[in-house]
């Protein structure tokens, strides 16, 4: 059914745009038609593809990088008091500070390649990450934890068995926000300066007036883009199977 | 099911368990004081019985004895065989309390998991406390799979794995339907038959089904009545004419305060 109405409103906006070409007169340099992108597409899909994997590896490198540190710092700051307190007010700055405005010194320290895109993913994505995941550990069910008092349990078998668990449906949720944005971390790195991916790409076609082929890369960077979210999504249903229930 | 012999965790007669006894205790929550030297003993190897309106401080008492709320009051809580009462009561709650992630089998041998004490003997041993309570094909569901009735039961036997001497039970059977709750009260009864019991309840019929004492408790002033000790030996038939007239009168005093 969900994928009936993504294929229907994908063919439904597809119609649309032609229709609005059609119409108006558009020139092509401004807006052209979808057959003229699937045309250029077609003929330029090596090097879309190409570029494609580069930013595919940028947003997954980040992805999984930001998860592990988002992870590890939720995790340290629930298990650490001190430590919290320092760790939150620095989380809080390096979110107050538009990682936008960051790029072009992360291309600075970390050069042209990729590093310095994952870098901007990992800024981007370690936030929500952090923050879900550390409300999810913060919010157990406290008579769980009496139980688990009464039982005399092990403080880390407690971290182990209950909080996290418990706090996966967040983080889940974090995750999600996450991979929504990830994207944007790789491509505004790439607009700043590299030589290579689907940011740098676009801005090349572009540069040259060859609005099809940067019309091809946006539909290729969106579809790469859903692909990695829908599959993040389905991951985290199958892992978290009891989230359900506790939405309920 | 019902063998008398199979009580405590199905591992025979637990030959004595310890009373629980409170002395002068006083305790308070910032701003409110809750009670002021109660003294109160839960005796050994008996169903004990707590009844009275809500917030008069019947879960805080089950608190004080399981420990949860720390040292923080006055007066004396230990047991009548003298061991350090850390470690030796069990906790069966209103809410089932059931880990959503885990499977049926790996609720009941929760405490076990959390002490790092998991072993083949207590999976085997949880095994077979599932089937003798007619849940041993669900030992794999997870807890959403099951009914409301049997997530409880489910409780119960995580309670009894704990195979401690003294089981605290805040309202285990107030959120089920009136029939689910006369069996699990027929099946509680049997099981942990030998242990010593303090259930906190509102249900004056449940009281008088199961309490070998009774207790009510009012409120503000925060005290307990005469001990109330009905005839024959739980679990009662609801229908036996003198549970109802009972029935009556706890009803009474929890109204008017008081004894009949």
């Amino acid at each position: 059914m969900r994928i009936i109405r993504l294929i229907f409103i994908t063919v439904g906006l597809v119609l649309v745009w032609q229709t609005v070409v059609l119409l108006t007169h558009v020139p092509p340099y401004i807006l052209p038609a979808p057959v003229n992108v699937a045309k250029a597409a077609l003929t330029h899909a090596g090097p879309l593809f190409d570029h494609a994997m580069t930013t595919l590896f940028e947003i997954i490198a980040g992805l999984l990088l930001g998860t592990l540190l988002g992870t590890i710092s939720a995790l340290s700051m629930i298990a650490s008091f001190s430590l919290k307190r320092w760790l939150l007010p620095v989380l809080v700055i390096s979110q107050a500070i538009p990682v936008f405005a960051l790029a072009p010194l992360l291309v600075l320290w970390f050069g042209y390649g990729m590093s310095s895109k994952i870098a901007m993913a990992v800024l981007i994505i370690f936030f929500p990450v952090t923050a879900a995941f550390y409300d999810g550990l913060r919010s157990t069910e406290p008579e769980w934890l009496e139980l688990a008092q009464v039982m005399n349990a092990k403080p880390l078998a407690v971290i182990r068995h209950i909080r996290i668990p418990a706090a996966l449906p967040a983080f889940a949720s974090g995750l999600r926000v996450a991979t929504a944005v990830a994207p944007i971390g790789a491509v505004v790195g790439e607009w700043v300066g590299s030589s290579r991916g689907l940011g740098f790409y676009m801005l090349h076609a572009n540069a040259r007036m060859q609005i099809d082929i940067m019309f091809a890369a946006l539909v290729v960077l969106g579809v790469l883009s859903l692909t990695i979210y829908f599959s993040v999504d389905w991951a985290m249903i199958k892992i978290v199977y009891w989230q359900k229930e506790e939405a309920e | 099911m019902n063998n008398s012999t199979k009580t405590v965790a199905g591992h025979g007669k637990r030959p004595s368990a310890p009373s629980v006894i409170l002395e002068n205790v006083s305790f308070s929550y910032p701003g409110e004081q809750i009670f002021r030297d109660l003294n109160f003993t839960v005796k050994g190897g008996q169903w004990t019985c707590l009844i009275g309106p809500s917030g008069c401080g019947k879960s805080t008492l089950l608190r004080l004895i399981s420990g949860t709320l720390g040292k923080n009051f006055s007066g004396k809580i230990h047991f009548s065989d003298g061991d350090s009462h850390n470690g030796r009561t069990a906790w069966m709650a209103q809410k089932d309390l059931l880990l959503p992630w885990l499977s049926v089998l790996d609720n009941v041998c929760l405490g076990s998991r959390l002490r790092g004490e998991m072993s083949d003997q207590k999976r085997q041993k949880a095994i077979s406390l599932l089937e003798d309570a007619g849940l041993g094909e669900y030992s794999d569901s997870l807890p959403s799979e099951l009914s409301g009735g049997m997530r409880q039961r489910v409780a119960l036997l995580r309670t009894l794995m704990e195979e401690r001497p003294v089981i605290l039970m805040d309202e285990p059977f107030s959120a089920l339907d009136a029939l689910t709750r006369l069996k699990l009260q027929d099946l509680a009864a049997s099981l942990v038959e030998g242990a010593t019991v303090l259930m906190v309840t509102h249900d004056p019929l449940e009281a008088l089904r199961l309490g070998h004492r009774i207790y009510v408790m009012t409120h503000r002033p925060e005290t307990l009545s005469k001990v109330l000790i009905p005839p024959g030996s739980p679990p009662r038939e609801p229908g036996d004419p003198a549970i109802v007239s009972l029935q009556a009168k706890l009803l009474h005093r929890l109204v008017g305060g008081g004894n009949p």
